[in-house]
């Protein structure tokens, strides 16, 4: 018995109350979601159309789903730590244990990081980059569909563990030696490690894949320089990304030869040295949280120059901008730890590459800034996001700027000082840049405006709610306060710690306003002028085509003269192309990324559990079928120019109508 | 200034006053910005220097990024719309030029300041320093004063106006030994020694604890250092070294995990060369 289920035996899925009641929770959400679709018989529809789907626009969509489910899990893992310090002070010992505090803090960062903030990155590569480059598709179609299936299984893997053992108590990046196999026996640190190789496979795969999409399939006309500022900060994290994540995928597979074999690279004994694990990890980690922060940047310069109706000023320095951060982002990742004990000169230059970064950063704000000056501004919640972004980003990057100054680090570092600061740039910076996005292509891919009263009530919601959370932390940080405490016996902490618990409601409040938001714009979608495709007097290309745009997003591939296409078309100083429709050739579905994603997930459940038949068994089947895949060749099918012309025309007559 | 702003930059200026006065009513709260140290000090008045000179950059982001929403809505009839109005090379200048002058400056305080501050380097004074060797265990704090042949647990006593030179490491995973009302803090790893070298100028008790992540009692590894002047200090040794032994054995059991925040405990130092065998167990093929 014991060979055949390795260490999974029946404590593995014995609980506590609170976990329990969340298990049953999702497993009831899930019933009625299969209740739901078996009702209305859409499994095949499902199937056919979404499951197999090899369209960007569809797998976007799919991405978006994971990253809300992901992002509510994320959030109540928030609350469950804001709601345990608001009481934990001295004689109470609030709701939760140590470890399972421990865990939940862990979940929280590896979930934001990992299934929203980086699910959301794709999500929206997969939404804009083809149509704002004038592609038709990504370069590897079949790719993408399966760097989706993988990501989404890693982050059914992380649910798993609410249910069969336990998630990592280690932190979001588990370091050893605590995190070896002395400190940390349970199963938690395995289910990180395989989370995190199973996701890491599939940003890094996402990550060719849009970059050889970027590089070359632009549309005739789009010279690197004319490039939207957008498809620069993607390019700039695709880069990061190429680079980085194979680090992550080797300091992972070090770790678990160490917990699974027996090995010593991190141990703390027989010659193994867990600094060498925390230089490695933040070689990568630090370029990722660039990553996360580079789209937002591009997300922004888009809103702030269409909802201006302005040109984006100094297109030539954001360019060098962003390119610059990207480079800095590889030569600062000692700033992480300078309290490891570096020495001086070390430090120093760590410090000051840091304190660099502050330069092309400012360049950018200025001139968002000084785009919106003479400017005709439309102040739609995309802007009220940016505005807020602006506000929490310039104090976020001035106590970041703190931060990097290695003597002042030594008072800040690990404290909530530094929580306030890196939930300033990951909260204001990317999550309100997606949520800007998030409003202003939402009709390029639905056809319908998502409410715009519903979203300043969210967006307010949001932005009060952060502010009482996170600017606490600032001042409990620099009482003393330090990250990742259960309990603490200070009194006169926790009317700071109330405050931030505070917080929390509004943030709720406003995330069910952003779901309301879209059930109010559904229901209104009739009376909105979404549909013929230029939602915003829109300046790029994928303003071009119609909402939501045809499986070939452009019946006539369009020709670029200038770097806002779409504007100058409709300020008349370029002509319209010629419609004469052709064949078009697109990728035909298959469920290959389903299948493979999903023995990737058993192979990762088996090696977290010891069970090696069954790994091995998974693996022998997984490279079977991509070795079938790949025996198979490109399967597509054709659009004929009769087709395209319907559905071209069918649009046109919508348009006409409303 | 017109009518129209200053409401705002009232509302906004009020707000900054009122944030100055609570910092400066609940100083003694704010261990960072209440230093009782040479080393506190230097550190927080970093802190404060650099900050004034990032707000010359970052009150203008903040009063343009709101007045130029308002002042260019589409509203106000956009008399000076500029649409294709997308570059001016004295602008671009002014902002790539100015962030660097700032950052430059900010960069000389940090070569300066990381040489100065340096965790490893022996403060300059008359006085003869103490030494103190830390061991951070599951999950409790255990200070070995070599020299007075003595040990306490999660108590910290230090004569005023000493530098204290502490040898640092860890026989549990890695820690992080923070006294922020004395300085900053720095890593305490197993098989590894760090040096911190502090001072207080005032007496006092200070709150020091771990801010490193090491487990489940983590949030228990806080204690109290308590700066006396001489001759208590002196006092206080001589009761220690009446206090039960130390030795290898006693140690073994004192180093069992336990999440309790022991209560302070002395012990007289039989042992002497415990903390290089601490150190020295991590550094051999395997370690029990």
């Amino acid at each position: 018995m014991n060979d055949l289920f390795g260490k999974l035996d029946i404590r593995a899925f014995q609980h506590d109350a609170i976990e329990n009641s969340v298990g049953v929770v999702i497993a009831l959400t899930s019933l009625i979601i299969i209740g739901f679709v078996t009702y209305h018989g859409r499994w095949k529809w499902l199937w056919k159309e979404w499951i197999t789907s090899l369209d960007p626009k569809r797998i976007g969509v799919m991405y978006l789903i994971v990253v809300l489910l992901m992002l509510f899990k994320g959030v109540m893992d928030a609350v469950m730590m804001r709601a345990q310090l608001a009481m934990a002070v001295g004689d109470t010992a609030g709701f939760l244990g140590a470890a399972h505090f421990q865990q939940v803090f862990s979940a929280h960062g590896t979930t934001m990081i990992f299934f929203v903030g980086m699910g959301a990155i794709f999500a929206t590569m997969n939404f804009v980059v083809p149509l704002q480059i004038g592609a038709r598709d990504v370069a590897f179609p079949f790719l993408n569909s399966l760097s989706f299936w993988l990501f989404a299984v890693s982050a059914a893997l992380v649910n798993v563990s609410m249910f069969v053992g336990e998630f990592s108590a280690t932190g979001w990046l588990a370091y050893p030696p605590l995190s070896g196999i002395e400190y940390s026996p349970g199963v938690g640190v395995d289910y990180w490690i395989w989370v995190l190789q199973i996701s890491g496979v599939s940003s890094l795969l996402s990550g060719i894949n849009f970059l050889v999409t970027i590089l070359k399939m632009r549309a005739p006309g789009m010279t690197l320089m004319r490039m939207p500022i957008f498809i620069w900060s993607i390019f700039g994290a695709l880069v990061l990304i190429v680079v980085a994540f194979p680090i992550l995928t080797a300091t992972l597979a070090l770790l678990a030869l160490d917990r699974v074999l027996g090995m010593h690279f991190f141990t703390s004994a027989a010659g193994g040295n867990p600094m060498m694990y925390i230089n490695l990890i933040w070689a990568w980690g630090h370029p990722e949280v660039y990553i996360l922060v580079l789209p937002a940047f591009g997300i922004f310069s888009e809103i702030v120059s269409t909802f201006s109706q302005k040109k984006l000023f100094g297109y030539t320095s954001m360019v060098w901008a962003l390119m610059i951060i990207t480079f800095l982002s590889f030569v600062v990742w000692l700033h992480h730890f300078f309290t490891m004990g570096a020495g001086a000169n070390v430090n120093a230059f760590f410090g000051i590459m840091t304190v660099l970064i502050a330069v092309p950063t400012g360049v950018k704000v200025f001139n968002w800034l000084f785009t919106m000056r003479q400017g005709k501004i439309h102040l739609s919640t995309p802007m009220l996001w940016f505005l807020a972004f602006i506000f929490i980003f310039s104090t976020g990057g001035m106590t970041g700027v703190l931060l990097s100054i290695p003597p002042a680090d030594f008072q800040l570092h690990n404290s909530l000082f530094l929580i306030a600061h890196f939930h300033s740039m990951v909260i204001g910076g990317v999550l309100f840049g997606i949520f800007a996005g998030l409003s202003y292509w939402f009709p390029k891919f639905t056809g319908f405006k998502l409410d715009e009263r519903l979203g300043r009530y969210a967006f307010w919601c949001w932005f009060i709610g952060f502010l009482l959370a996170f600017m606490p932390l600032y001042a409990l940080g620099l009482m003393g306060a330090t990250r990742r405490l259960d309990h603490y016996e200070v009194h006169a902490w926790q009317p700071l710690y109330m405050i931030a618990a505070a917080g929390v409601p509004f943030i709720i409040v406003g995330i069910i306003l952003q779901n309301l938001q879209i059930l109010v714009g559904y229901k209104n979608r009739k009376t909105d002028s979404a549909i013929m495709g230029d939602s915003w007097n829109g300046r790029t290309l994928e303003w071009s085509t119609s909402s939501p745009p045809p499986p070939y997003n452009f019946a006539i591939i369009p020709h670029v003269g200038e770097r806002d296409p779409f504007w100058a078309v409709k300020e008349g100083n370029e002509k319209p192309e010629h419609r004469k429709y052709e064949d078009i050739m697109m990728p035909r579905n298959t469920s290959f990324g389903f299948w493979i994603a999903g023995f990737a997930f058993l192979i990762g459940f088996a090696i977290i559990w010891h069970i090696w038949w069954f790994g091995l068994l998974c693996l022998a089947t997984l490279l079977t079928l991509v070795i079938i895949r790949t025996w198979g060749g490109m399967d597509e099918e054709v659009i004929t120019a009769e087709e395209v012309k319907n559905i071209e025309e069918k649009g046109f007559n919508r348009w006409q109508q409303s | 200034m017109t009518k129209k702003y200053k409401f705002p930059f009232f509302l906004l200026a009020g707000l900054a006053l009122v944030l100055i006065a609570l910092v400066i009513h609940y100083r003694e709260h704010i261990a960072v910005l209440s230093p009782k140290g040479f080393i506190a000090l230097q550190e927080r008045d970093l802190i404060i220097l650099s900050t004034v000179l990032m707000l010359i950059i970052v009150i203008p982001v903040l009063v343009m990024a709101p007045l130029f929403a308002w002042r260019y809505h589409e509203s106000n009839k956009g008399e000076d719309y500029k649409p294709d109005d997308d570059h001016n090379l004295f602008a671009e200048a002014v902002w790539w030029g100015f962030p660097t002058i700032i950052v430059i400056l900010i960069s000389i305080l940090t070569w300066e300041s990381s040489r100065e501050l340096d965790p490893f380097r022996p403060l300059e004074s008359d006085t003869k320093p103490l030494k103190v060797q830390v061991i951070a265990l599951q999950w409790k704090w255990l200070f070995i004063y070599p020299e007075e042949k003595i040990a306490s647990l999660n108590f910290l006593p230090i004569p005023v106006d000493t530098p204290i030179n502490f040898q640092i490491t860890a026989d549990a995973p890695m820690n992080s030994f923070w006294i922020p009302q004395l300085g900053g803090q720095i890593y305490a790893m197993p098989g590894m020694e760090t040096k911190l070298h502090l001072i207080a100028d005032k007496t006092g008790t200070f709150r020091g604890s771990s801010a490193n992540l090491s487990g489940d009692g983590f949030a228990k590894m806080y204690f109290e250092s308590k700066a006396m002047d001489k001759e208590a200090f002196d006092q206080w040794v001589k009761t220690a070294q009446n206090s039960p032994t130390l030795d290898t054995a006693a140690y073994t059991t004192l180093a069992l995990p336990n999440d309790n925040n022991d209560t302070p405990q002395t012990f007289q130092l039989k042992e002497e060369n415990l903390f290089d065998q601490i150190v020295m167990k991590y550094m051999g093929p395997t370690h029990e």
